[in-house]
């Protein structure tokens, strides 16, 4: 569907853009306020529900497995912050394609590229092992087998949030995966190069760090509080 | 370094096919399937949603007919009736559960579908690229999709009147748990589910056309097209977009929300309370389904201003070109439209008043509530005075602009009343409600919306529409909306609370029967008008008398400048430069100037 366009191509003779940005780029920001207020409506009536509780399960104890680890870690939130710490060295390898993507560098883009689809994935498949972990210790939509924190019994609306938004987030990262491969392909065909800009890079970029940075506030809302 | 590159990308209407520089039209090859059906030109997509927009308008007025002869004649039976419904009005009587589904089903077509869809959808498409000085919209593929989001959309909904079980019919707003819960009616179980996954993709839709309209009007203005010499529809479209693109998201995380209660045993807004169908408790424990309408409003009032926004701008470019006068405070109009933009956002709850809400957060959502009447009345006493001593055209277009000033004080004056907390315990949910939203954001939202078709139809299907029958159209249509409505407004001070399929059992409303066939047989008869605007929309596309001159109107703005049937591209040739704002009208002696004329050496300021 897109047709090619040349840096510094002019639809017509005189005028500029207003912003000097390209309209894409001015289209991913409006989507991703967008995206911010889905992502935060669900937080918001996350946080209604929860203080419209008694108690809640305390998150350091519910979150205190680690694959390949017999019985419960020494230390709480031990898998969690290994997620979020890959989903942010995700961030810092875009970081990098971008820049090399600044500097025309195919080979650059490639690479970080590359590594960039590496962390999704690897946070996809820790999300993957942990909803699985989850799933045997008898949680899932409509179920909870957590104690609130003052040892009585839970409502199910600590599982039912934490799968909702953690799963809405994992689409998110999902879908960014894939836009990340499509890029990636994109690059070693030299269409960026042809182009003589990696705008789309850019704007791939956008859009991962938004999908980060929702995390950030998930991970805070679900696992530190 | 992206910032170095000035880039207008359209992948739709790539620039190899189009060479205009040499001022020859090269028609690049289109198939029917290209040119009618997925095209990427915006005038062929917004007459793509007007006319589905109009689909829809004809079906959801027909259901308001349909309830209306219910309510005037709750006790004579229609065997017609039966025919057409089968068990949904069996022995000729529309069933209860049925008369719900109608209403609802009424409130989301004409809401959705219709104002938003076929108001914002038309206008926007149309409108953007032709008065900023554009090729196309920034993406016209996005734009293409939009469409057939909003098609895909209206095959669910309109599917969903063929289940079993009935449409759904919990009220636009579906409310849980009614909506939550299959038990709870039969419109809950499988027409809620196609409900929410229309409304799911025409969250979609617009939120690709809204998108697409804020881009555009942002980065492809032609030169010298500031945003101050934009003329007020777009300035209006431009809100009307940023409102849906912040809004409409959190309507979808209500829905998502809402399908998991339905379907996957959650309890976001269900609780532990007891089924009456069942005569057992729910599971469930600790959701809360005011958190819903919290989410639910959030869009719902921004929603009112996404449907009156549009049409706002368009009157007051309509009314300008037909007073030969320049808009009267136009940065008013444009700060007021900011205003109302913002405002949209921090009021929702004023329709929650009677929720158990805290008094005092009522009072605060009272006060911001009021202050939309600042803004609102700015605009209304702009387009008094620029009314006043206006040399002014009646066509049908100025009618319809005119008639939407009226509506919108009589409608606008009401909303008064219900933003008190304390008045609005007693009018909620009555048919003093009903009265206020339906004049002023329903029948005004659709003056202006038939204001700009009886002004734009020249442009888009270069010929115009029967003046005789526009005009009939007009009068019917004012004076039967207002007979309608008005004396709604007395039933509902009375009390009668809306949503009853029949009211002769109760005494108190009893003396309202002959009000009600009164109300009925005018709404038939203007539904009938609406009728015979059809027959002139479609006629007049075929039959109707030919443009002949550019600018029919003696109007200011670009669309005017383009060919009397613009191809894909708008113009041939360069684009035009802009060298003034939209309204020198009867200025220095000339009665107009167009935006394209540079400023002469003595030309007095505006």
């Amino acid at each position: 569907m897109a047709q090619a366009i040349p840096a510094g191509q002019k639809w017509w003779s005189g005028g500029k853009s207003p912003y000097n940005v390209e309209y894409g780029k001015l289209m991913m920001w409006f989507f991703l306020m967008s995206d911010a207020f889905t992502f935060g409506a669900f937080l918001i009536s996350y946080g209604t529900i929860r203080f419209s509780s008694n108690s809640w399960p305390d998150p350091n104890a519910v979150f205190r497995s680690f694959p390949g680890v017999r019985g419960e870690m020494p230390v709480p939130l031990a898998f969690v912050s290994l997620m979020t710490f890959i989903l942010i060295m995700s961030s810092v390898t875009m970081v990098l394609a971008v820049a090399n993507g600044h500097a025309n560098n195919k080979y650059g883009v490639a690479k970080w590229m590359g590594w960039t689809i590496v962390g999704g994935l690897a946070f996809l498949s820790c999300q993957a092992w942990e909803w699985t972990h989850l799933y045997h210790e008898g949680a899932w939509w409509g179920r909870n087998p957590f104690l609130n924190i003052d040892g009585t019994q839970s409502s199910t609306n600590f599982s039912n949030f934490f799968f909702t938004i953690t799963g809405f987030h994992g689409f998110h990262v999902f879908s960014g995966v894939v836009i990340n491969i499509i890029m990636l392909i994109m690059t070693l065909k030299g269409t960026f190069e042809q182009r003589g800009h990696y705008l789309m890079i850019e704007k791939a970029g956008l859009y991962w760090h938004f999908v980060d940075l929702v995390w950030v506030f998930v991970f805070t809302c679900f696992y530190l509080f | 370094m992206s910032n170095e590159l000035t880039v207008h990308g359209h992948p739709g209407v790539a620039a190899p096919d189009i060479h205009y520089e040499d001022h020859e039209v090269h028609h690049h090859k289109e198939t029917f399937i290209t040119k009618y059906v997925f095209s990427q030109d915006h005038k062929m997509i917004s007459k793509q949603f007007i006319i589905t927009g109009m689909v829809w308008a004809i079906l959801g007025g027909l259901m308001s007919v349909l309830f209306r002869l219910q309510l005037g004649y709750p006790d004579t039976a229609f065997p017609f009736l039966e025919d057409l419904l089968g068990k949904w009005a069996k022995g000729g009587k529309i069933q209860p559960e049925f008369y719900y589904a109608l209403v609802t089903m009424h409130g989301t077509v004409l809401v959705f579908f219709v104002l938003t869809g076929g108001l914002s959808g038309t206008f926007a498409n149309f409108l953007i690229p032709l008065q900023i000085g554009a090729r196309d919209m920034a993406s016209p593929f996005l734009n293409m999709l939009s469409y057939w989001f909003f098609w895909l959309a209206s095959v669910v909904m309109v599917s969903s009147l063929f289940v079993e079980t009935g449409p759904a019919s919990g009220g636009w707003t579906s409310y849980p748990p009614l909506s939550a819960l299959g038990d709870a009616s039969q419109g809950s179980k499988a027409g809620m589910d196609l409900w929410i996954i229309s409304m799911a993709l025409f969250v979609v839709s617009s939120l690709l056309g809204g998108l697409n309209y804020i881009s555009t009007i942002l980065n492809m203005r032609t030169k010298g097209m500031s945003m101050t010499r934009m003329p007020l529809t777009i300035w209006a479209i431009l809100f009307t977009a940023i409102l849906g693109v912040l809004s409409f998201p959190v309507l979808l995380s209500g829905f998502i929300l809402l399908l998991f209660d339905r379907h996957a045993g959650t309890s976001f807004y269900l609780s532990d309370i007891f089924i009456a169908s069942t005569q057992k408790a729910l599971p469930n424990e600790g959701g809360s389904a005011i958190l819903f309408q919290h989410l639910f409003w959030f869009l719902g009032h921004p929603e009112v201003y996404i449907i009156i926004l549009p049409a706002m701008g368009l009157v007051s470019e309509v009314m300008a070109v037909n007073t030969r006068k320049p808009i009267f405070g136009y940065m008013a109009m444009v700060g007021s439209l900011f205003a109302i933009t913002i405002l949209a956002f921090l009021v929702w709850a004023h329709h929650m008043f009677v929720t158990g809400l805290n008094p005092f957060l009522g009072s605060v959502f009272v006060l911001l509530t009021l202050l939309i009447a600042i803004p609102s009345a700015i605009k209304v006493f702009n387009w008094i005075t620029t009314l006043w001593k206006g040399n002014i055209r009646f066509t049908p277009a100025m009618l319809f602009a005119i008639g939407f000033v009226s509506l919108f004080i009589s409608g606008g004056l009401t909303g008064i009343f219900l933003g008190n907390s304390t008045l609005d315990i007693h009018l909620h949910d009555t048919y003093f409600v009903i009265a206020h939203f339906h004049i002023v954001m329903g029948v005004s939202a659709f003056f202006g919306m038939f204001c700009g078709v009886y002004h734009w139809f020249p442009k888009m299907y270069g010929r115009y529409m029967n003046n005789t029958m526009a005009y009939i159209h007009f009068w019917v249509t004012l004076v039967g909306a207002y007979l309608i409505f008005w004396p709604m407004h007395y039933e509902g001070l009375a009390g009668m609370p809306r949503r009853y399929l029949d009211y002769s059992g109760w005494a108190s409303f009893n003396q309202f029967g002959e009000l009600n066939r009164f109300i009925s047989t005018v709404a038939m008869v203007v539904f009938a008008v609406q009728l015979m605007f059809v027959f002139n929309f479609f006629y007049s596309i075929f039959k109707g008398r030919r443009v002949t001159s550019q600018n029919p109107w003696g109007s200011t703005t670009l669309e005017w400048t383009a060919p009397i049937r613009p191809g894909h591209g708008n113009w041939p040739g360069e684009i035009p430069e802009v060298h003034r704002w939209a309204y020198d009208y009867g200025k220095d002696g000339r009665d107009f100037i167009m935006q394209t004329e540079p400023i002469g050496d003595h030309e007095s300021k505006h």
